[in-house]
């Protein structure tokens, strides 16, 4: 399969990048690793008019300390993050996350940034952050903002991003303890989540429970209230109501969202 | 598109459209067919090769975003007439049947030899997780591995 055709800007800069986005709006797809983008393209699920190749640009990348929080650049590639000192001593259940997408191949050119702006709901990295209390720093023709993950996802594969702005980086706070749990529910080795539940710091995240990553606040609550494990997981799909397809009726995806939950809570990878 | 990019040592310019895809490009531009297109959805791994020493996907990038970059092709493997180590292995160990996943599988070894030169059984089943094979031949190329890990650190 070959993508229909397009034109391609390679950007030079960011600032370049936001040149071309603002010259070509709605017309363009910005791409960095491809790995999202380019199968779309393939399928003609995505045809853009015009492709802005950032993955070049050395400002986008790399991972640094600032303060408490990790300052992950939007095209730093899935196994740099699960390879790095910093992310894998502050934030551990992010570098985990990042070596669970896909497989060797796919984390050598897919990027957090990428992951994170294509927004699919059975995705590791929007759950990963969104249990982690991490933001986005974008940056548009009116200057730079930073979203919370839990305002970033705005529907199924869809985000608050406007169509000239720059997802530019990842900030990640410090993981508040050294307990966190992580669960992914596959059919294969390098598929999706049928359910995934990320769990740290009392916060707890779901994945492809609904069309966006969301939080089971009924069981952080009962966390919160001094619950115990099972108790608060039994509360994990309280108020979801997940998509239904060939691998999971509703009713059993909530099941598995109570299960994995139970898991996440007392510390399990998997 | 005008695209400079090196292609197991050689360097190599042309004029490109931007949708070809890097396995295309290698093999109808380059005449290098040991990447195959199997799955085309970047899940089976056949067309694997390295991207500045890394493994990558060829049916999922363009040859636009190889530009500057080093490719090396399992065509680029052997030097001087002597077959590469992890490929002496994979035929002293029978790590293929018909043969079509095996420069797929090759490549993604050599990879993962290179990040890691000593891996354990485990890891090198989980680094080989992006390659699929249809004869199910896992165990002889498992060895394989295993066995060019040894060969490349005595």
């Amino acid at each position: 399969m070959i993508p229909a055709p397009f034109e391609y800007e390679a950007a030079q800069s960011a600032s370049h990048a936001l040149d071309l986005l603002a010259r070509y709006g709605e017309d363009a797809k910005l791409l960095a690793g491809g790995h999202s983008l380019l199968p779309m393209m393939k399928l003609r699920l995505a045809v853009p008019a015009v492709v802005i190749d950032i993955g070049r640009v050395g400002e986008l990348a790399g991972i640094q300390a600032d303060g408490d929080d990790l300052v992950i650049g939007a095209t730093t590639c899935h196994a740099d993050v699960a390879a790095s000192d910093l992310v894998r001593s502050r934030t551990p259940l992010l570098a985990y996350a990042a070596a669970q997408v896909g497989d060797p191949q796919i984390r050598h050119r897919g990027t957090i940034g990428g992951s994170l702006a294509h927004a699919d709901p059975a995705a590791d990295l929007p759950m990963a952050l969104v249990a982690l209390g991490g933001s986005l720093v974008i940056t548009g023709p009116a200057g730079p903002r930073t979203v919370s993950a839990d305002d970033f996802f705005a529907g199924f594969f869809e985000t608050s991003l406007e169509p000239d702005e720059l997802l530019t980086a990842v900030r990640v706070p410090r993981q508040p303890g050294p307990e966190w749990g992580y669960q992914k529910f596959v059919r294969r080795a390098n598929d999706w989540a049928i359910v995934g539940v990320a769990a740290a710091g009392g916060r707890i995240a779901l994945a492809n429970m609904g069309p966006v990553p969301l939080r089971a606040t009924a069981a952080e609550q009962a966390l919160a209230s001094g619950a115990s494990a099972a108790d608060a997981a039994a509360l994990a799909a309280e108020g979801t109501d997940p998509a239904e397809d060939i691998h999971a009726d509703r009713a059993y995806r909530q099941h598995l969202a109570r299960v994995l939950t139970r898991r996440a809570l007392e510390h399990q990878t998997g | 598109m005008q695209i400079e990019l090196t292609v197991n040592g050689v360097p190599r310019s042309g004029e490109v459209e931007p949708r070809l895809l890097l396995v295309h490009y290698l093999r109808e531009r380059c005449g290098l067919r040991a990447a195959n297109v199997g799955c085309d959805t970047t899940s089976c791994g056949a067309c694997t090769v390295l991207v500045n020493g890394r493994s990558v996907k060829s049916c999922t990038m363009l040859a636009v975003q190889a530009a500057g970059q080093e490719i090396t092709t399992a065509e680029g493997l052997a030097a001087g007439g002597e077959m590469h180590p992890v490929q002496q292995a994979f035929r002293q160990e029978h790590g293929l049947q018909c043969g079509f996943c095996t420069p797929g599988m090759v490549m993604a070894a050599t990879g993962l030899l290179a990040e890691n030169p000593h891996p354990t059984e485990t890891e090198v089943r989980e680094g080989l997780e992006g390659n699929f094979c249809r004869c199910t031949g896992y165990h002889n190329i498992v060895r394989a591995v295993l066995a060019a890990a040894e060969t490349m650190s005595a």
